[in-house]
């Protein structure tokens, strides 16, 4: 069932910090909070869970780090071996410290560069993407809270009003 | 007010005494003749690689890179007096172990109070909101410069007066057949050396007494100047601390190897008592609230000295490599010996430093959750404490004992000596003042610290 819900707009941080733990509190689910800045402790609040965006940065880190290593072997030692400071050794491990700068660069290369890539495409945003968030203010100066539908709609209304909304909508009947 | 609990304070003691008793026993076994040192190296000489380098090139090539054989082979009559020169050069080093090992160990603890010295003087300087919790823990830790501090002066002054031979540089004759000391003659100069000393431990003593006197009449003031003075003194104090540390880690350290130097020397060894002075924050802090003081320091807060540790020990990573890697590719002679002493006698403390203050805090520490388990903190904290230990270990080593380096009674007596010094100095001074303060305009902020 796709659910319907109700638009709450708020017009201060603090007043939704408040509002989300107390719409929580009545055991209402949150949808989605749409905010013009990042709200710190948002997240704790709405209950969402821990970010995994880390892990896979550390995968990433772990990618590149490979990928120097393999490159910096097959471009430096094996293809066409070069004389290293006056050390021509021709072997990768004795040197190595020439390469740390390189296997330093890549590895924060792909974990920046791919965590960021991962992060659009998790939060689906891609070029000429249609923008998601129901009101342009909240572009602007606007907070504005989703909160799904229970069965009695006029405590819900009332709630949120109690809350500090400064609007709210309510879908249309069909 | 907290109470220096006696369980700690009886293992201080038994710490000191048993690191005397072995430092003692350092002093006591060291030889005294060339004959006696050449009988204590000969059923040894395989444990160090000594023997296998003898085999190579007559012990030449080892011995080329230690302060003394250094200058004697740029004087003239390097050929002939070689065997006996070589002799005597043993004695040197095994006479300097145990004040080598004294020395390690002393400078050890007193750079973590200068560490902690500095963080807090950042803190200060950057009026920090996050911090103030802590200030007292890190008082109580800076209390120990005043001892540290003293001991170390006079372990530089017994070396000027010729006690040991770490510092090959303090002796005339040595200077008198080397051009390269003869031109640094200025700068290394005994006397001069003590009056730095002086004004460095002058200056850092008195911003710490200074600091702790405003920080505990802030207590009971009715306005902020107290805290006013104490930011301007600490924004000072860093402008301070900055050249003096800099200069410091030339004389006391980087003299050792007279001909050597590196221009990023004072960062590098920043970086290593910086690291050892929060990891210390860290770990005081921890063991006083699982005695339930500190009740208001949150997870938060240790998370943030995690941070630190991490971030910091990245920091010196980075700057361990800078200064290798730059030897290591220009491969100049006069430089490069440097790491070629330690790669060739030094392999495991060499490379174990740098997976246990590298790689172990790297992995270990990247996770968010673990900077929040209060004994992981604890447990990792060790780790790079011995760590640094060992990076101070290296830098000092070499240069006086050369191959004759070992992990034995004295070092461990040195450690244990001032491992116990350290705790009871500082825990006393703990218990000297009440552990949260009461009137800092940030200790809200500080209170609802949460991350």
């Amino acid at each position: 069932m796709a659910s319907t819900t109700f638009k709450a707009i708020y017009d201060d941080d603090d007043v939704l910090m408040h509002a989300v733990k107390k719409i929580r509190a009545e055991k209402y689910h949150i949808e989605e909070v749409y905010t013009p800045f990042p709200v710190h402790g948002l997240d704790k609040a709405m209950g969402l869970p821990h970010t995994r965006l880390a892990i896979t940065a550390f995968m990433y880190g772990c990618l590149g780090l490979t990928v120097s290593i393999v490159m910096m072997n097959y471009i430096m030692i094996e293809d066409w071996p070069q004389d290293i400071g006056g050390k021509p050794s021709f072997s990768y491990l004795e040197n190595m410290p020439a390469f740390v700068p390189i296997m330093f660069e890549l590895t924060v290369f792909f974990a920046a560069h791919l965590m960021v890539i991962t992060f659009y495409l998790r939060s689906r945003m891609w070029p000429f993407k249609e923008a998601e968030n129901p009101d342009v203010r909240t572009t602007d100066d606007h907070f504005l809270v989703e909160v799904e539908v229970g069965n009695d709609e006029e405590a819900l209304k009332q709630l949120l009003l109690e809350t500090g909304a400064v609007e709210v909508h309510v879908p249309k009947k069909k | 007010m907290y109470t220096f609990s006696n369980n700690l304070k009886i293992g201080s003691f038994i710490a000191m005494a048993v690191g005397l008793i072995c430092l003692a026993t350092g002093f006591l076994t060291a030889p005294s003749t060339v004959e006696e040192a050449k009988a204590m190296v000969a059923p040894h000489g395989d444990d160090h690689g000594h023997g296998e380098h003898a085999g190579e090139g007559g012990g030449h090539s080892t011995a080329v890179f230690d302060g003394d054989n250094e200058v004697h082979a740029s004087g003239d009559e390097h050929a002939e007096g070689h065997g006996a020169s070589h002799d005597e050069h043993l004695l040197h080093q095994l006479q300097n172990r145990p004040w080598a090992a004294l020395y390690v160990a002393a400078f050890f603890f007193f750079m973590i109070a200068l560490g902690v010295l500095a963080f807090y003087a950042i803190q200060r300087a950057a009026q920090a909101g996050w911090s103030p919790l802590l200030f007292r823990v890190m008082e109580g830790i800076t209390a120990y410069l005043v001892p540290g501090g003293i001991i170390v002066f006079v372990i530089l002054l017994l070396s000027v007066l010729h006690m040991n031979h770490m510092f090959v540089w303090m002796d005339a004759d040595t200077v008198a057949n080397d051009a390269l000391l003869q031109g640094k003659k200025g700068y290394l100069d005994p006397t001069f050396f003590l009056i730095r000393a002086l004004v460095f431990l002058g200056g850092w003593i008195f911003y710490r007494e200074y600091s702790r006197r405003l920080s505990l009449a802030q207590d009971d003031s009715d306005n902020n100047s107290n805290f006013v003075k104490n930011f301007r003194w600490s924004a000072a104090f860093l402008v301070f601390y900055l050249v003096t540390e800099s200069m410091m880690s030339w004389d006391w350290i980087m003299s050792l190897d007279p001909h050597w130097f590196s221009t990023l020397f004072g960062w590098y060894v920043f970086a290593s008592m910086f690291v050892s002075g929060i990891t210390t924050i860290a770990i005081v802090t921890v063991y006083l609230k699982s005695k339930g003081y500190l009740t208001e320091v949150n997870d938060s807060h240790i998370h943030d000295l995690a941070k630190f540790m991490f971030g910091i020990s990245i920091f010196w990573t980075y700057l361990w490599f800078a200064q290798f890697m730059l030897i290591w590719y220009a491969n100049i002679p006069e430089e490069v010996t440097y790491y070629v002493a330690r790669f060739q006698d030094y392999k495991l403390p060499f490379f174990g430093m740098l997976a246990m203050n590298f790689i172990f805090p790297l992995l270990v520490l990247m996770n968010s959750d673990y900077k929040r388990i209060n004994w992981f903190v604890i447990m990792t904290g060790i780790v790079v404490l011995f760590g640094h230990y060992l990076d101070i270990f290296n830098m000092v080593m070499p240069a006086t004992v050369g191959d004759q380096w070992s992990l034995g009674v004295p070092e461990i007596g040195g450690i244990l000596f001032f491992g116990g010094l350290f705790t009871f100095w500082v825990f006393t001074a703990l218990s000297k003042a009440p552990l949260q303060p009461k009137r800092n305009p940030f200790l809200e902020e500080s209170r609802q610290f949460h991350y």
